[in-house]
């Protein structure tokens, strides 16, 4: 297990390198010119000489990519010339905002996605099964920002229930919650539909029964226990996807998160922030998804051999 | 009811549902052929008397708007035509464009095997180490608004799912007995690569190629709405749905239409692609 539980780390730290390696290409060398690139169209020659010289475009570019290496490592991704200060910190800030929009949307899809799969494995065909069917199909299909609109459009203009831009209030937040959580609701109660279904036909199922044990206690004690496994596992997948759905969701409800932050540094060319906002989102799913193989290996054993 | 019939019916609900899917995408890609050429958009004639005009309306020249108008008074129904065009240009070229280096990096990943697949894969793993949207997000951003650029974004995003597909493929294939006979013949790696493993990577890269047209259009539309993807003058989905938002309260039919238009071309797409999945796995085959 410690091997497993190292090998793991390394990898992941392997991950962050690459990562930070791929958004150093996209901004330093695919550019061309990454001062003219930073400084817009309108700035003279000798500002962007000033700038070359200052983002040490000069050097090899080998050297630049090993300062740069150097940088992140000391978490100085630069200034923002927008916000002020610091980018990592301007990019922090607007993390928690993320992470409450995600947890709402979390308790929502692990709140009716579970329930609804469960009912619909106890009954095959019925109308649940059904909307749980077409749900995972539909709701994975759906553009998440379109759906949040039309959600806007329902329940903020016409019905006038609900604010139409997130708000930090419980009713704030549950447009945007329900829009990220949508498209993943129903594919956990698909999920968890065919677990369950897969969990009644097991021998331990038959042996419960035998013993004089009621269908419903062994239901609920037995096959609903085991199902949660692979609901564990996925709970880190969906967030990974809450977070990077949630940089369009956040757009159009004008919450205040990491994601609306990463889309106005690049309209406005706030490449430090970008950088530190992406860096920052790659790492937080990375560590992420360590930490659903831990808990997968933890939970089945299995696994680890067959890494190993 | 036997159980035969049930599963009988079953296959010819499935099938329906198929066909229903295949025809909406035949209408769509023929409207994206000659939508424009009937009914032509132009993105800088405006006209402000009939702005924000509901479906259905008299414009003031007397012509029919059946979907309505935007708030610089453009027919609708024309930019939803023109973005047809867009929507599924870029979710083609983009699946061809990375399928095609999907196709090569992982055939010679699964064939040769060693370091060479060990660069390739730590390549695909490092840019799955982050959500393939943001990729494309910052990609898009800085190449500029362009056509060419939302398709050199996305493909690069996409070519990783299309690699792993072909190396699979590949590395069940290789060690078969026609591909030691080939080799035994003294056929070289490339004739090996291409006349003997290329035909066994092609189902399941049509397949997974499928699904991802639908999911490229979604992600295009993503781009468009947040304003990094097609220029301003060309129409896109996502774009007509972004000056919607803005009118969402007075004139919902902006961000509506073309909102179900994607979504009507993705579950058709997707409706495909499950039915193509089907019928390249032998065990689900039901004899007729």
């Amino acid at each position: 297990m410690t091997g497993f539980l190292l090998r793991r780390l390394a990898q992941s730290l392997l991950l962050t390198f690459g990562a930070i390696t791929i958004v150093f290409v996209v901004l330093r060398v695919i550019p061309g010119d990454p001062a003219s690139l930073m400084a817009g169209d309108e700035a003279s020659p000798e500002q962007l000489d000033a700038m070359r010289e200052e983002m040490g475009l000069n050097d090899p570019l080998f050297v630049q990519y090993l300062e740069h290496l150097a940088d992140v490592v000391r978490l100085d991704f630069g200034e923002s010339w927008r916000l002020g200060g610091d980018a990592l910190t301007n990019a922090l800030e607007r993390m928690p905002p993320t992470l409450a929009l995600a947890a709402y949307a979390m308790l929502l899809t692990i709140g009716v996605g579970f329930p609804l799969g469960v009912y619909a494995a106890r009954h095959v065909g019925g109308w649940g099964d059904r909307l749980v069917t077409n749900l995972s199909l539909v709701g994975q299909a759906l553009p998440s920002f379109w759906v949040g609109l039309v959600l806007m459009l329902i329940f903020a203009r016409t019905l006038d229930i609900l604010p139409n831009r997130a708000e930090a209030t419980p009713t704030g937040l549950i447009l945007p919650a329900v829009t990220l959580s949508l498209p993943f609701l129903g594919w956990l109660a698909r999920l968890v539909r065919n677990g369950t279904l897969e969990e009644l036909g097991k021998e331990y199922v038959r042996t419960a029964r035998a013993k004089g044990l009621g269908s419903r206690v062994v239901f609920n004690i037995h096959v609903v226990r085991n199902t949660l496994t692979p609901v564990v596992t996925v709970f880190g997948l969906i967030m990974g996807n809450f977070i990077a759905d949630a940089v369009i969701i956040e757009v159009v409800f004008a919450w205040p998160g990491i994601g609306s932050l990463m889309i106005d540094s690049i309209t406005n060319r706030d490449y430090a922030v970008a950088e530190a906002a992406i860096v920052l989102i790659a790492v937080f799913y990375i560590v992420l998804n360590m930490l659903v193989d831990i808990v997968h290996a933890y939970l089945d054993p299995r696994t680890t051999l067959e890494n190993a | 009811m036997t159980a035969e019939t049930t599963e009988r019916a079953g296959v010819g609900r499935t099938h329906r549902r198929t066909v229903v899917a295949a025809s909406v995408l035949i209408l769509f890609a023929a409207v994206a052929l000659v939508g424009p050429l009937l009914y032509p958009y132009d993105a800088i004639a405006t006209s402000p008397v009939d702005r924000l005009l509901p479906p259905g309306s008299r414009l003031e020249d007397g012509t029919l708007a059946i979907l309505g108008t935007d708030q610089v008074g453009r027919d609708l129904l024309a930019q939803v035509i023109a973005g047809t065009r867009v929507s599924l240009q870029v979710g083609l070229a983009t699946v061809v464009l990375g399928g095609l280096l999907g196709l090569v990096l992982g055939l010679l990943a699964g064939y040769f095997g060693g370091p060479l697949d060990a660069v390739i894969s730590r390549l695909g793993d490092m840019q799955l180490a982050f959500p393939s949207i943001l990729l494309a997000i910052l990609l898009a951003g800085v190449l500029g608004p362009s056509l060419l650029n939302v398709i050199i974004a996305l493909a690069v995003t996409r070519w990783v799912i299309f690699a792993r597909v072909v190396r699979g493929s590949t590395l069940a294939t290789r060690n078969l007995e026609f591909v030691d006979s080939a080799r035994v013949l003294g056929a070289g790696h490339t004739r090996i690569m291409v006349r003997y493993l290329l035909p066994s990577c092609l189902q399941p890269l049509i397949v997974a190629g499928t699904v991802q047209i639908g999911l490229t259009m979604v992600a295009e539309a993503a781009l468009s709405f947040l304003g990094l993807g097609v220029p301003a003058d060309q129409a896109s989905w996502g774009a007509t749905i972004a000056n919607g938002r803005d009118y969402i309260a007075s004139a919902w039919w902006i961000a509506a239409v073309p909102g179900l238009a994607l979504t009507l071309v993705v579950v058709c797409v997707g409706i495909l692609g499950d039915a193509l999945q089907d019928s390249s796995d032998p065990k689900k085959k039901v004899s007729a």
